[in-house]
């Protein structure tokens, strides 16, 4: 496989499991150089764990997981819990330094031009002057920008990117997946795990949706069809017991709580997933 | 008695002090940065349960060396390493945490030593291992402590990025870099080694008080991380030169006396240090709007 430059991941009838149970059952595809790809589904659908299994660090229990990580190509990966100490006494320009780790080791200095591509990286997630900051200083957004500003210093021909606009506000989300959509410009390919269907129909191009198998995998406005919606809906209810029934519309995945909120905006063409919030779509 | 016979003079006079001066001294150049990465990496009491752990192997160095440097540190490192070893093993392959399955070998660990002391050899023995001599500090005690700064700060010098990235990102350093496992571990067998190296002159139970206490303490004063290892390695120094003359003109054993005096550093940065300290935040109430 290693033949089709064109294809970053190849996914060969992939399953992915924790502790002998699949939470990603029978995936095949590929992610084609250069693509923007959202990946959605209901809470608990495998997002996470397809991600981790893309960037290496989950072994699939079956099939075969080809990434760029694994033909001389690199990864960066944002995951959706990252464990980081929000307290540690680290500056936000040695944060972004971070992501020359490549280049630098364990033991390697940071040069001039490393450190004028990390600037050019908080310039480019607005947060030109930052540099000094210990993190600990930052808001919740400012925060997310330099992690941003990490993967672009990265510079990897892979991205992988697990709910990265969870927990910031409507300003910097809109600012990230400006700069989402620019790195599929600069020929990487992009895969993001969203929950917010109006995100994924104006930034992505291709949208896998996912409920522990796959449901459909394709152009956005193919993929996000009610008829997908509602069946990768039904499948999610089987693992997840009665949760749902609370919908009378099976249409209806919107939360109260998202419509409420001020960036949904008035015709919305399709349903939204609930994740979390409501608390009444626990899995399991 | 002028103030320099009081300070100085035990120093100037007695060969036994300068030595223990000098151990303290290296002591805490190697414990400042490894206790302010235990306080930074939340594994304050880890280093504590490691200086538990390093007893039944000094006990079992007693018993078939005597009361013998070598024989007692090789005993005691290798104890701590393998309760470090044993309790990664066990948080690697089983739901249990690391602070709980640390805290399962430390006990027997603890346990082993003190059985050990108590049916092979004196009360005396006991204190001895447990809080230390400063007349122990011979020559081949200095050397031991100097070797053991030597490598510590080396080491740290070879893993500090990893080390540090591991202790605030994590995730990060395992997508990155697949030795993070290994920078853990070797963390660990360097706060072994300088517990072993600290427990002649303050003891085992007393040598994490000199790594944990000056590092605790430097948090109230200092933000930025080379500066909280140096100050740390100052506070520790100055609790060791504090706490030597105390003993000396009190007839009080060495290893408790050096860390009361860091103890007594630690709660007055906590009452008055510029950062976070109790009286900050009581200043910054009283602005707060109320
Ligand atoms: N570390 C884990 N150990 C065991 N099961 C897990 C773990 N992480 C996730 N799971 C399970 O795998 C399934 C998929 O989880 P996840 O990939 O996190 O879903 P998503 O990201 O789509 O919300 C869920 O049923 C979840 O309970
Ligand atoms: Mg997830």
């Amino acid at each position: 496989m290693n033949g089709s430059p064109d294809r970053a991941v190849v996914l060969d009838n992939v399953t992915l499991a924790y502790d002998g149970n699949p939470a990603v059952r029978n995936l095949s595809g590929a992610f084609i150089r250069g693509s923007l790809t959202a990946i959605v589904g209901p809470n608990g659908s495998g997002k996470s764990t397809l991600m981790k299994g893309m960037a290496g660090l989950l072994r699939p229990a079956a099939g075969l997981i080809r990434s760029a990580g694994q033909v001389g190509g690199t990864i960066a990966y944002l995951p959706q819990h990252a464990e980081i100490e929000r307290g540690f006494p680290i500056s936000v320009l040695q944060t972004v330094l971070l992501g020359h780790w490549r280049r630098i080791g364990w033991t390697g200095g940071a040069t001039r031009k490393l450190r004028e591509r990390a600037q050019q990286a908080l310039a480019a997630v607005g947060l030109e002057g930052f540099e000094r900051r210990p993190v600990e200083t930052l808001s919740a957004g400012q925060f997310q920008r330099v992690l941003f500003a990490r993967l672009i210093a990265q510079d990897a021909g892979l991205i992988l990117l697990d709910e990265p606009l969870a927990a910031v506000d409507w300003r910097t989300s809109e600012d990230l997946l400006r700069l989402i959509a620019s790195w599929q410009q600069e020929g990487r390919t992009v895969a993001a795990v969203l929950h917010d269907l109006d995100q994924v129909r104006a930034y992505f191009p291709e949208t896998l949706l996912l409920a522990c198998e796959p449901v459909a995998w394709g152009p956005t406005r193919d993929v996000l069809m009610p008829r997908n919606l509602r069946r990768a809906r039904r499948v999610a209810e089987t693992w997840s017991g009665n949760a749902g029934h609370h919908w009378t519309d099976p249409e209806s995945w919107a939360t109260p709580a998202l419509q409420r909120d001020h960036r949904v905006i008035e015709n919305k063409s399709g349903p939204l997933w609930q994740d979390g919030v409501g608390s009444d779509r626990s899995v399991r | 008695m002028t103030l320099y016979d009081l300070v100085f003079g035990p120093f100037a006079e007695f060969g036994f002090m300068r030595r223990a001066l000098v151990g303290c001294m290296a002591l805490a150049l190697g414990g400042g940065p490894v206790g302010t990465l235990l306080v930074l990496r939340r594994m304050s009491l880890m280093g504590d349960a490691l200086s538990h752990a390093v007893l039944p192997g000094a006990a079992l160095g007693f018993i078939f060396g005597g009361l013998s440097l070598p024989a007692m540190s090789t005993g005691g490192a290798a104890a701590g390493l393998a309760v470090a070893l044993l309790s990664g093993l066990v948080t690697r392959l089983t739901p249990l945490r690391e602070d709980a399955s640390f805290a399962a070998f430390y006990l027997i660990s603890l346990a082993l030593g003190v059985l050990l002391v108590s049916t092979h050899g004196s009360n005396l023995d006991l204190l001895h291992l447990l809080f230390g001599s400063i007349l122990s500090v011979n020559d081949t005690a200095l050397i031991l402590i100097g070797v053991v700064a030597t490598i510590t700060l080396l080491t740290l010098a070879a893993i500090w990025r990893p080390l540090v990235v591991e202790c605030f990102d994590p995730g990060f350093l395992r997508a990155v870099d697949g030795r993070g496992g290994l920078v853990h571990t070797i963390f660990l067998a360097l706060v072994v080694l300088n517990l072993v190296a600290g427990f002649q002159a303050l003891g085992t139970l007393m040598a994490v008080g000199l790594m944990m206490l000056p590092a605790a303490a430097a948090r109230f004063w200092v933000r930025e991380l080379c500066t909280l290892s140096a100050a740390s390695s100052a506070l520790g120094f100055a609790s060791g030169f504090l706490g030597l003359l105390l003993s000396y003109h009190l007839d009080l054993p060495s290893g408790p006396s050096i860390v009361l005096v860091a103890g007594i550093a630690y709660v007055i940065s906590v009452l008055v240090g510029p950062r976070a300290s109790l009286r900050t935040l009581r200043l910054r109430r009283r602005w707060s709007p109320s």
